[in-house]
């Protein structure tokens, strides 16, 4: 199956390429093909269609919606208070989220770059949120720990004579973004350990004996070493945070009113509550414009990488 | 005492309250799966209570719960595999048979999942409902293929680059067939790096929790879609969710912990090492 293109590329002919190097004429076209197409479609083809949309008036529920709106979907949603508390709850969820997650993982991965005892499986301890699937990270955080009268921390509150705190009432972005900071935290030790570990261990070593301390060891031998790890760390979380849906979806659905809801959740409301397929695509092409701009410098900084 | 050892055993002491309190939720959701649904509710919450095995079974009593991770397995190994085949002979052609614009199409296919896939919901959506694919199996097999297909084939790329040529060509030498190659030579040579690619790829497919909340009800959902229809009230059963939730975690838990090197590899699209 997988090798069937190959079987009709030419006869094998050995060749002598440049540098004495045998080479076979293979083309390559065919193997590469079936990627491409299948790519190319799923990113043109839904692309293509959102924008349509996003200049049309559609709405599932209305057959007699209909016809070129112009850049009223944009003008409607850009002058609605909704999109703007939707884009600020998506920038702070990602900013907050990256924060926690980055800074966090950080002093984790160099605790975890230390030799203690049991460290193996403490690093496998401290990366299992990463696996656990978002409706049911979710879920836990929402009935077991933050539930005002049966979670944890109400039980710690009154332990200490304090109030129980309604979470997800009175602090609903917050809670999200504890809930996904913890499962993208894992996602950030793994990688910024990975990279420290891969510090050469004589560099440490000049270090250590030009007289270096702990503190000055960080700031100046792993922090700069650490730099391009954080910075696709950043990035990637970043493309993943601006889609957060399930973790919204689970336990606020959105709300007290919009006091939760992201970009995402807003354009899922719109057209799939409201039906209102036009203002949800422009919201859609706003999402990707956002995304892209990240997207930019992720592709500039891994480009670099694969130029061996 | 000497204060190598001290230095030791205050990192011991530190890492470990560290791994405890990242892992605590989920430690506290596997131990909520062995108590009775009354004990799970209680404040104080109790932490000495004589374990039951009565969720696991009413859970496994549950035909649909059977119906839910039937779908999770079906779908993710039908994804893996399907993005495998279209992948292998990609990574093979672009690793060993590098053409001037092989790096611009490995990053443009690294920027097909730049795409946030709330920007293609409504499209995605219509298409489903147009050939019937809502809620179906082979609708969401389709959709996780796509969505994996750029990071299954830059991992086997960077697998696929470590395979030192001069086997390779020593088989070609010897007259092995392009297909021989692959099947004889190459794919023994990076099974490990095979083996990595497809686990991460079923993570992802088992975990994803957009697409299948958007485009499944009941038919064809997943464990996710499964368990998020327990944030209704009236689903509050927590000992229950537990279980299930215990059920739906620990596979890919396992297949996480086992691949965790080379995750580092497929998530940063080789950026880190």
């Amino acid at each position: 199956m997988a090798t069937t293109p190959m079987e009709s590329s030419a006869a094998p002919a050995v060749q002598d390429a440049p540098g004495g190097r045998s080479r076979r004429d293979v083309s390559t076209a065919p193997l590469v093909a079936p990627s491409v197409i299948l790519l190319f479609l799923w990113m043109i083809v839904p692309l293509a269609m959102t924008l349509w949309f996003s200049f049309q008036y559609y709405n599932l529920l209305d057959p007699t919606s209909g016809g070129f709106a112009g850049i009223e979907n944009y003008t409607y949603l850009l002058t609605d208070p909704s999109l703007w508390t939707a884009m600020g709850n998506t920038l702070l969820l990602v900013f907050w989220v990256l924060v926690i997650t980055v800074g966090l993982g950080t002093l984790l991965a160099v605790l975890f770059d230390q030799p203690f005892y049991g460290r193996s499986v403490a690093r496998l301890l401290a990366i299992a949120p990463f696996f656990v699937m978002p409706t049911v990270s979710a879920l836990i955080w929402k009935n077991m720990l933050m539930h005002p009268v049966n979670g944890l921390f109400a039980f710690f509150a009154r332990l200490l004579g304090l109030p129980p705190v309604d979470f997800f009432g009175s602090f609903p972005l917050a809670s999200i973004v504890v809930i996904v900071a913890w499962q993208w935290l894992p996602f950030a030790l793994l990688i910024l350990l990975t990279a420290i570990q891969s510090l050469d261990n004589e560099q440490k070593e000049a270090a250590r004996m030009d007289g270096a301390g702990p503190v000055s060891m960080f700031f100046f031998i792993i922090l700069p070493h650490l730099g391009r790890a954080i910075s696709v760390v950043i990035m990637i979380e970043t493309i993943f945070l601006l889609s957060v849906f399930a973790e919204i979806y689970v336990t606020t659905s959105g709300g007290p009113g919009l006091a939760s809801t992201n970009l995402a959740f807003l354009i899922y409301l719109r057209a799939l509550r409201e039906y209102d397929i036009g203002g949800a695509s422009a919201g859609g092409v706003i999402a990707v414009v956002l995304a892209n701009i990240v997207a930019v410098f992720l592709v500039r900084s891994i480009a670099r990488n694969i130029a061996d | 005492m000497n204060p190598g050892i001290r230095e030791r055993l205050v990192l011991t002491a530190v890492g470990w309250i560290a791994a405890g309190l990242i892992f605590f939720p989920v430690f506290w959701m596997v131990l909520t799966s062995f108590k009775t649904e009354v004990e799970a509710v209680q404040t104080p919450p109790s932490l000495f209570f004589t374990p039951t095995l009565e969720n696991y079974a009413a859970v496994r009593e549950r035909a649909d719960y059977v119906h839910f991770a039937t779908n999770s397995v079906v779908i993710s190994l039908g994804a893996t595999l399907l993005a495998l085949v279209v992948a292998v002979p990609a990574a093979y052609a672009m690793a060993f048979f590098p053409g001037k614009r092989t790096k611009d199409l490995l990053l443009w296919m690294l920027s097909t999942k730049m795409m946030p896939a709330v920007g293609v919901l409504i499209p995605v959506y219509l298409l489903f409902r147009d050939f019937g694919a809502i809620d179906s199996r082979w609708g969401l097999i389709v959709v996780y293929t796509l969505m994996n297909l750029p990071i299954v084939i830059w991992m086997l790329y960077t697998f696929f680059k470590e395979v030192p040529k001069d086997i390779l060509e020593a088989g070609r030498m010897d007259g092995a067939r392009p297909r021989q190659e692959v099947w004889l030579l190459l794919m023994p040579l990076s099974l490990p790096g095979i083996a990595s690619t497809a686990l991460l790829s079923i993570i992802l497919c088992w975990n994803e929790a957009f697409w299948s909340l958007n485009l499944t009800t009941s038919a064809a959902a997943p464990l996710t879609t499964f368990i998020a229809s327990f944030s209704a009230p009236e689903g509050l059963f927590w000992a229950k969710l537990s279980a299930a939730s215990t059920v739906a975690i620990a596979p890919i838990l396992v297949f996480g912990w086992m691949s965790q090197r080379q995750l580092v590899r497929g998530l940063t699209f080789g950026a880190v090492k």
